[in-house]
């Protein structure tokens, strides 16, 4: 199969995840108790059930299910989620103005565990019974155990308590706003370390665990033979021969780890004050915006189901032997 | 990994009784060791802690934020002045109590979509895997939070909202154990004599796909366990009850000041999951002795 050809099957099949994301989120606004009349008329104070019937009318709720269902997909198809009651403004809008930090926030933290692990992991793979292995060994038993929102509040209680390193949270000094882009940039480097090594502290223990095992098991294959038969050094060996062959695995995990890492990066946006989708995901809960929230959810749908499209391409990329089928 | 195998290579234990050796192979595990005594040790403390350590919870006690073993106070107060110790005790049970919970809800639904993928193959088979994959695709915690906003912050929707999200791993664990158990020869030998399906999947293939579910189980107590505490921490879980993940989330804005009344319950709930991790890699490597060697 070529390229093109599986890409457009995989897109395909992503829209059609994404339809069943849409069915899931109405189904759940619709059988939730409280509807969005009683949240409107909530805000105002309360009102009569003149009232109440007047909204429901006005936003199409006493039409049947499936014909709300419609509506709602395909004002979603055009990208439109709806307006916030609470923000008063459109939830794309609201979502795109907050995108950028999460990104930021989820991408840098997975190039540090991916790049962290990969050391250690090939360290550790490398000498067996050295330190690496034990740094290793308790990375991935604390990586797993430790709540991420206490490892965020550890880290500030070390550097922002007793040393006064890094700030507490938010993403950039508000004195910086008429400053000029690379000091803004600067801050907002600053800003960003502690919640991105939080954050990727969950993910350090994943990748090197991972890495050792692959490079073990490259290691005792025929060609790594050849290659030390050959007379290569023993770093080339690794580096050169052994180390693209265990991408593999970390890639596939990388990708489908992604969906879990927005989770995680929902829990270390609320210890920091960090403002992305997550902070904000977790401010319109608390206003019960339910627009906004479902706007959330079917939009970070979106992102994993475009990281998984090209973590198989990437994977495709790497490794010839995945083309065969 | 490596003593691990030099262990397995080198025991003189060569019983008959596969249980037996189970127990003996878990046994030979330090860490699996380690992992239990620590397990029963906080069962102890959150169970039994409470009949000799009987202050109240919720009940304010002495000046806020007292520090940790002053005032004949051991872990100290937390932001309205209530004893940490009790809140531990207290916290412990609910916590225990949502993972254990969780954990079956989603071992349940688990089982039931891996098992009956794996046993019918075909349609269903690819029908269960794309619902299984689907749930894969919603970022979880984001997905509980939802649940939780809209059907309220109680016991029973925390733990279904957790028990829901979290089920993927079981499905895929059991379905490939079916697909392997379905085709050896005592399964052929059971339909031979006219056995019906339901009969041939809970009585004659579950119990022997039972081992590597049994060590996924595990684990789910512990990841619910995690994920209750980020939902409590995040102000989503039901406020008249206490768990861990609760007590860290209501000091949570006196950090700079307290830290301790942050730090003591996160470190409950990491020496509990650890506990759990220790034991889960300690039953896999007794109930799978084949997979030992890697």
């Amino acid at each position: 199969m070529n390229f093109g050809k599986i890409l457009v099957k995989r897109i395909g099949y992503g829209l059609i995840l994404l339809v069943a994301v849409v069915v899931l989120n109405f189904t759940l606004i619709t059988i939730a108790p409280g509807d969005v009349a009683d949240s409107i008329a909530g805000d105002m104070g309360g009102a009569d059930a003149e009232v109440l019937a007047e909204i429901r009318i006005r936003y199409g709720l006493d039409q049947p299910f499936l014909v709300q269902l419609w509506r709602y997909a395909s004002s979603i198809a055009v990208l439109d989620l709806g307006h916030s009651y609470f923000y008063n403004e459109a939830v794309t809008s609201l979502i795109m103005q907050r995108l950028p930090a999460t990104l930021l926030l989820v991408f840098s933290s997975q190039i540090l565990a991916i790049t962290l692990g990969m050391l250690i992991g090939v360290m550790a793979a490398r000498k067996p019974n050295s330190f690496f292995n034990l740094v290793v060994t308790f990375l991935s038993l604390f990586g797993f155990a430790a709540p991420v929102f206490w490892t965020g509040i550890l880290l500030i209680i070390l550097f922002v308590s007793i040393f006064s390193v890094f700030p507490v949270g938010g993403m950039m000094s508000a004195s910086l706003i008429d400053a000029s882009w690379y000091e803004q940039w600067l801050n907002i480097a600053y800003h960003l370390v502690l919640p991105m090594v939080t954050l990727a502290s969950i993910y350090f223990a994943i990748y090197s665990r991972l890495t050792r095992a692959a490079m073990q098991e490259v290691m005792g294959s025929d060609y790594i033979r050849t290659a030390r038969a050959k007379g290569l050094s023993e770093t080339r060996v690794f580096y050169k021969h052994a180390l693209r062959n265990s991408l593999g695995p970390l890639v596939t995990v990388a990708g489908l780890q992604f969906s879990a890492v927005i989770s995680g990066a929902v829990v270390v946006e609320a210890v920091f004050s960090w403002p992305g989708l997550g902070t904000l995901a977790l401010q319109s809960i608390l206003a019960r915006d339910t627009p906004t929230i479902m706007g959330i959810l079917f939009f970070s749908s979106l992102v994993v189901i475009i990281v998984n499209i090209f973590t198989d391409l990437v994977l495709r990329a790497i490794d010839p032997r995945i083309r065969i089928d | 990994m490596n003593d691990k195998v030099k262990i397995a290579e080198t025991s003189p234990i060569n019983f008959t009784n596969p249980r037996r050796e189970m127990t003996a192979m878990f046994f030979q595990n330090y860490a699996a060791v380690a992992g239990l005594i620590l397990l029963v040790a906080i069962l102890l403390f959150v169970f039994v802690g409470p009949l000799f350590h009987t202050v109240d919870p919720f009940e304010m006690v002495w000046a806020p934020f007292t520090l940790p073993l002053q005032e004949g106070f051991i872990l100290g107060t937390d932001y309205l002045g209530r004893d940490i110790l009790s809140a531990m005790m207290a916290g412990g049970q609910v916590s225990l109590a949502i993972g254990l919970a969780a954990a079956s809800v989603s071992l349940f639904i688990g089982v039931l979509v891996g098992s009956f993928a794996g046993y019918y193959g075909g349609v269903i088979e690819e029908l269960l895997m794309r619902f299984t994959e689907f749930f894969q695709v919603l970022p979880t915690l984001l997905f509980s939070m939802v649940i939780v906003a809209l059907f309220g912050a109680s016991l029973l929707t925390v733990t279904l909202a957790i028990g829901v999200v979290s089920w993927t791993a079981v499905a895929r664990v059991t379905r490939s154990e079916f697909l392997r158990i379905r085709e050896l020869e005592y399964v052929a030998a059971a339909r031979s004599g006219s056995a019906k399906d339901f009969y041939l999947i809970f009585k004659v293939i579950l119990p022997n796909a039972l081992p590597p579910i049994v060590v996924q189980a595990n684990l789910m107590v512990g990841s619910a366990i995690l994920f209750e505490a980020a939902l409590s921490f995040l102000g989503l879980s039901d406020p008249n009850v206490m768990s861990w993940g609760q007590v860290i989330g209501s000091n949570r804005p006196y950090i700079l000041d307290a830290g301790f009344a942050v730090a003591v319950p996160g470190f409950a709930i990491f020496l509990t999951v650890l506990a759990i991790s220790l034991v889960g890699d300690g039953l896999n490597d007794a109930l799978n002795p084949k997979l030992r060697q890697r």
